[in-house]
């Protein structure tokens, strides 16, 4: 009887992968927006918060305004696991949906990026990887799909080390020091290595650096080795549960923390709030203020929570990674509102969505009226500029919430730009692209 | 009644030692390969051949090459993801240095790469057997791992250690790269396959895959009747490498499109090993039933609450999936500890005897 059941069992498993692939229908009208999120595995402290943040922002357009100028947003999400495969699965899953299909995405992962930028031209699905991916794409003559504004890996090392030099008194001062950098083992965290590096032949000091693997639970290893060296100064690019680990590592080590700065992706309250009182004075890039005070935040208060402070807390509202992800729909949404004035207020195609990105002008003014004044910077994106080159800033713990320690400080251009121009030359000739002329 | 042997009768040692010997199996094979091959790539969407069975086709045949090794050889291996490793970074190497070379030549090339590796790592076999073993292919897998990360001059001094699969073409059709068709690259994989499922299952049943079972069962007794541990050991640890390396670079280049390390990574090697041992040890067919049911699972598991008009947090339908998962594991591994095969098999002898089962 058993094996009875057992059988049938089996056929109807073989039955029924055959018509998994049903995809549910979007009304008209509505703009597409696919999410791809890790809410689970070792990722999830990241991956919840930015996931929140997106779904919040979007409700708050719906609700607020009944959309983009009218067209509503819709979304789905889609569990990456921030696994690579699980994103490509995602991404072919969703893509197609909607009544235009998707208008953008925006992986939030730097390998499911890496991924996706060859598959994007072909099936004209703009990406916006704001500050991840591939670095390169900041070139937009080669990368016509791709956008990584307002600011990139290697524009963020180089602002980083001009952040050291400000600290030391001057460039002249980093000549001789050590600077440390701490990365995850991946694509993700070798990014910011070549610009390091140039700028260390540049400056004169001396870099180590200092790979970790992947998920980064195990750092005993790499932290005796900076206890040995003793880095002036040590620069981290982590994600998820590295991040923690490595700011409790430090305080064992005793390593004074405000000389230890995490890049954007390891400055969230999920890493430093494990590490209790010894995160204190831990440092990190940011690109948008970590204060959740801004006109936007109580719009999505309003008519996302209906109040509902407590209900907000527990969906991460306000944290660092939240915000970061407001940043990025909000981006999405102004996008899409800008190809809409050429384009006309329906909802539009992915390679409608592009021409929005690529003609994106954020003013001071446009910030203010969308409620985030101050809470970033202005972008104007261009054909041949799909970075920017945003300016960072430096934000520090004190035991109890993020505060901006710093001024705005722009990356070293000259010495980016460059790199980026030849990075992309390089890939186009290994995929044999032609050059847009901007 | 569905299965009968009976009035076939064989006139010929040809046809009486035929991969398929019963007409139905001959006719089902047949009308699944029809099936594979014209019905799938005309009707199916994008993301049934891109998600499932592009997958599934690459994960069988590392399956196979595992299951030469562990169900045949009986050497338990853990080095699987490694060999992968190997195989589609040769292939990147090899076609970024050569690129007129056609793509299928190359192929082959780095699995042979992967098969002189696996030699290599196969050599402490012949000193340890068992669960030592599997600690000792660990070792290869951590290395090579290490290594494709570690030395530049693998994926060409990029900044980011990625590879990525440049567009190259076969008969004037493009198979790899980002304008690559899902029908093409799947047609292309299910070629490569299915002749390679061919070549493994009559070396299974030809003199190695007798001398691999004799030294899996008892060693000391095949040494005892002429077999030589030493040779039949490396030829196992090198075509189960081959086999893997070819999966590897067919995973890079015909599905994902670009990798790092992290693909390769030791989880890639349970994956497999998870798969043939729900499929079923030293059965090719298992090797296919058993990726069916780890690529197919999840997926089904991740759109059913879609399919039945059900919508709940993603979060939740993950752990959920997860769950639901590791319990059929179990189930099934209760229910048949021999694997899926056997329970194929079991299957078949009901239908012999059906509608008077005694």
């Amino acid at each position: 009887m058993l094996r009875n059941i057992l059988l049938a069992l089996v056929g109807a498993v073989v039955a029924m992968t055959g018509i998994s692939s049903t995809t549910v229908q979007v009304a008209a009208d509505e703009q597409f927006i696919p999410m791809l999120v890790y809410r689970t595995g070792p990722y999830a402290p990241s991956g919840i918060p930015v996931a929140n943040g997106f779904r919040d922002y979007y409700t708050m357009i719906n609700n607020r305004d009944g959309g983009i100028n009218g067209v509503k947003v819709t979304f789905e999400e889609c569990e990456t696991e921030y696994n690579t495969k699980l994103g490509v699965e995602c991404y072919e899953k969703l893509k197609n949906k909607g009544s235009t299909g998707a208008s953008l995405v925006n992986p939030f992962s730097t390998g499911i990026t890496y991924q996706l930028i060859p598959k994007a031209s072909v099936d004209e699905v703009p990406i916006l990887s704001m500050g991840y991916g591939r670095t390169a794409a900041a070139d937009g003559r080669v990368f016509k799909w791709v956008f990584n504004f307002p600011t990139t890996y290697w524009s963020q090392a180089s602002a980083f080390i001009r952040y050291v030099a400000q600290q030391e008194g001057g460039e002249s001062k980093l000549k001789g020091k050590k600077i440390a950098h701490v990365y995850h083992n991946s694509a993700y965290g070798k990014e910011a290595n070549p610009t390091l590096k140039a700028l260390a032949s540049k400056y004169g000091y001396e870099l180590i650096l200092l790979a970790v693997d992947h998920p980064g639970q195990e750092q005993k290893a790499t932290w005796l080795q900076i206890r040995r060296a003793k880095p002036d100064w040590v620069f981290m690019s982590g994600w998820g549960v590295m991040n923690q680990v490595a700011v409790k590592e430090a305080a064992s080590i005793k390593y004074p923390m405000d000389h230890f700065v995490g890049n954007w992706w390891s400055g969230s309250d999920a890493d430093v709030v494990p590490a209790a009182a010894g995160a204190k004075g831990y440092k990190s890039a940011t690109f948008h203020s970590p204060r959740s005070d801004y006109p936007v935040h109580k719009d999505i208060m309003k008519h996302v929570y209906g109040g509902d402070q407590s209900k907000a807390k527990s969906n991460s509202f306000g944290e660092v990674l939240y915000n970061r992800a407001v940043v990025n729909a909000m981006f999405a949404v102004e996008a899409i509102r800008t190809a809409q004035g050429k384009f006309g207020k329906r909802a539009l195609k992915g390679s409608e969505v592009r021409w929005g990105l690529e003609n994106l002008n954020l003013t001071e003014a446009r910030l203010k009226e969308i409620g985030m004044e101050g809470f970033t910077k202005p972008v104007k994106v261009s054909c041949k500029d799909h970075e920017t080159g945003g300016p960072i800033i430096i934000q520090q713990w004190d035991g109890s919430k993020w505060n901006i320690v710093s001024d705005w400080i722009s990356p070293i251009r000259e010495v980016v730009r460059p790199m980026v121009e030849k990075a992309a030359a390089a890939y186009a000739a290994e995929n044999k692209i032609t050059p847009r002329s901007c | 009644m569905f299965y009968r042997e009976t009035g076939q009768f064989k006139s010929s040692y040809k046809a009486d030692q035929a991969i398929f010997p019963l007409s139905q199996d001959r006719w089902f094979i047949l009308f699944l390969i029809i099936i594979a091959f014209l019905v799938i790539p005309l009707t199916a969407s994008e993301y049934l051949l891109q998600a499932v069975m592009i997958p599934l086709l690459i994960f069988s045949l590392a399956s196979i090459g595992l299951n030469l090794l562990v169900g045949y050889a009986g050497q338990l291996s853990l080095g699987t993801g490694g060999f992968m490793a190997v195989g589609a970074y040769m292939t990147y190497k090899l076609t970024t240095a050569f690129p007129e070379i056609n793509i299928i030549i190359v192929f082959i090339l780095a699995g042979l790469i992967s098969a002189c590796v696996g030699l290599l790592f196969g050599i402490p076999s012949l000193r340890i057997k068992g669960f030592y073993l599997a600690v000792a292919t660990l070792a290869s897998q951590f290395f090579l791992v290490w290594m494709f990360n570690k030395v530049a001059w693998f994926y060409n001094y990029n900044s980011s250690g990625t590879i990525t699969a440049p567009p190259r073409e076969l008969f004037g059709i493009t198979v790899t790269g980002p304008t690559a068709t899902a029908e093409t690259r799947y047609i292309v994989v299910l070629a490569i396959v299915c002749v390679f499922a061919l070549i493994a299952k009559n070396l299974v049943r030809g003199r190695l895959g007798r001398s691999w079972m004799a030294v899996r069962d008892m060693d000391i007794a095949a040494e005892i009747i002429g077999i030589r541990p030493f040779q039949t050991k490396l030829i196992a640890f090198s075509i189960s490498s081959f086999y893997c390396g070819l999966a590897g670079a067919l995973m890079v280049f015909l599905w994902l499109g670009s990798a790092e390390t992290e693909a390769f990574s030791i989880n890639e090697s349970f994956y497999v090993l998870f798969m043939i041992i729900i499929g079923g040890l030293g059965s090719i067919l298992g090797s296919f039933l058993g990726a069916t049911f780890i690529v197919c699972v999840p997926i089904l598991l991740t759109n059913a609450p879609q399919l039945f008009g059900l919508s709940m947090p993603i979060d939740l339908q993950k752990h959920i999936e997860i769950m639901l998962f590791g319990f059929l594991i179990v189930f099934f591994l209760i229910v048949e500890p021999h694997g899926l095969a056997r329970l194929w098999q079991i299957a078949k002898e009901k239908l012999r005897l059906w509608p008077f089962p005694y």
